[in-house]
C-alpha cells in the first residue's frame, strides 16, 4: 500500500498569480510525457520485470507522484483565487467553462490523459528503454517550460524536477545494465 | 485567519533537506545494493529524520496516517494547512 | 570533462520567412557520459543537495532560460 505524508518533496513556491504559466504547466500533469504518467508507466511495469530491479520501478513511480504533488501545487497557486475574466485572458476561458479552476488531467492543448500514453511490453529491456526515453522527453518538457516561464519561483521548481529526470534515467540506463550481466551463467559454472 | 508561523517552513525545509537526501540513496542502493558506506550514510540519515520528524509533529501535527504517527486531541491529521496550500 | 550542450548550425534558406537562427543549441546532460555510477562520487551538502536536485556533483546540470542567463543569473 501507500502511505500519503503532508509534506512536498521540495518548498515549492510561487511568484506572481499567472495562469497562463498554469496552462502550459498542466503538460507535466496530464500529458503524455507528464509526472502522472510516469508514475502509472513504472508502478505497471513492476509486476512483469525481474526481481532485480521491481525495487527501483517502485522507488521512482513512487517519487513521480510527489513530483505531480509538485506541479498540482504550481498550477493551484498560478490560478488560485483567479477571476474568470483573468482566466479568458489566460486562454483558459474554455478550461473554465468546464471545469472552473479545477484541475484536470489532461495536457497543455487540453487533451484529456489517456492509458495509450504509457508502454507496457512485457519486455524487459523494451520497457526499460521506454523508461529512459520517457525520462528524457520529461527532462525535454522541463526545459520548454524553463523556456516559457518568467516566474523565477516557478523556474527554481522546474529545475528541480528536471534534475530528477536526469537522475531517474541514470538509474534506469543501471537497471538494463543489472540485467545485461551473465549472472545465471556465473551460478551454473 | 490562522496561518503557520517561520518555524513551520524551516522545520518543514530541514525535512525535506534529510528527506532528500534519503530519496537519492535509496533509487542509489537499489542498483548498488553492496555500497556499505552508502548503507551506513542512509542509516545516518533515517536516524537524522526520525528526530526531525518528531519534533515538526509536536509543533504541527502528525505527517503521516493510518498509524503511522499518533495523534493529537482532538483528532488533528485534517487540519489545514495540506502541503500544496502553505 | 564533457560539456552538457552542444550547437550546431543549421542549414539557411534566403527564403526562409523567419529569422534564421544561425546556431542551434541542445542538452547532453552528464548521465548520457556516466555508465554505471562508481561508488564514491563527491556530493553536495544535504542542504545542497535539495536545492540541487541531486546529491552528487558529477550529475548536477542545472537549465537557464535565455531571459535568466541574459540577466547574468547562474550559468549552465
Amino acid at each position: 500500500m501507500w502511505i500519503y505524508e503532508k509534506k512536498l518533496q521540495y518548498p515549492v513556491r510561487v511568484s506572481t498569480c499567472n495562469p497562463t504559466l498554469a496552462k502550459y504547466l498542466i503538460e507535466q500533469y496530464g500529458g503524455a510525457d507528464g509526472e502522472l504518467a510516469a508514475a502509472l508507466r513504472y508502478l505497471n511495469q513492476r509486476y512483469t520485470i525481474p526481481d532485480k530491479v521491481i525495487g527501483l520501478l517502485t522507488d521512482i513511480g513512487t517519487e513521480e507522484f510527489a513530483h505531480l504533488e509538485m506541479i498540482a501545487t504550481m498550477v493551484y497557486k498560478l490560478t488560485k483565487d483567479a477571476t474568470p475574466e483573468q482566466m479568458k485572458a489566460a486562454g483558459l476561458g474554455d478550461h473554465y467553462a468546464n471545469h472552473d479552476g479545477a484541475l484536470f488531467y489532461q495536457n497543455a492543448a487540453g487533451v484529456p490523459w489517456t492509458a495509450s500514453y504509457i508502454a507496457a511490453k512485457g519486455d524487459p529491456i523494451a520497457d526499460l528503454y521506454e523508461d529512459i526515453a520517457a525520462e528524457e522527453k520529461a527532462r525535454a518538457t522541463y526545459q520548454w517550460l524553463i523556456n516559457l516561464s518568467d516566474d523565477p519561483d516557478i523556474n527554481d521548481s522546474l529545475r528541480f524536477l528536471r534534475e530528477r529526470e536526469i537522475i531517474h534515467a541514470q538509474r534506469f540506463r543501471e537497471a538494463v545494465e543489472i540485467l545485461k550481466e551473465e549472472r545465471d551463467r556465473q551460478t551454473i559454472f | 485567519m490562522k496561518q503557520v508561523p517561520a518555524e513551520y517552513y524551516q522545520l518543514m525545509e530541514q525535512l525535506q533537506t534529510v528527506d532528500f537526501v534519503l530519496v537519492e540513496l535509496t533509487l542509489y542502493l537499489d542498483t548498488h545494493n553492496d555500497d556499505i558506506e552508502a548503507i551506513n550514510q542512509f542509516n545516518h540519515y533515517v536516524k537524522e529524520r526520525k528526530h526531525l520528524k518528531k519534533a515538526f509533529e509536536s509543533q504541527f501535527g502528525p505527517l503521516l496516517q493510518f498509524g503511522n504517527s499518533y495523534s493529537g486531541y482532538p483528532w488533528n491529521w485534517d487540519d489545514t494547512p495540506w502541503p500544496w496550500q502553505v | 570533462m564533457n560539456t552538457h550542450q552542444k550547437t550546431y548550425h543549421p542549414y539557411a534558406s534566403p527564403f526562409d520567412p523567419c529569422k534564421p537562427l544561425t546556431e542551434k543549441t541542445y542538452s547532453t546532460p552528464p548521465h548520457l557520459y556516466m555508465g554505471f555510477q562508481p561508488p564514491n562520487l563527491p556530493q553536495f551538502t544535504p542542504a545542497e543537495a535539495l536545492r540541487a536536485g541531486t546529491l552528487w556533483k558529477d550529475f548536477y546540470d542545472p537549465y537557464f532560460n535565455s531571459f535568466e542567463r541574459a540577466k547574468g543569473g547562474p550559468q549552465t
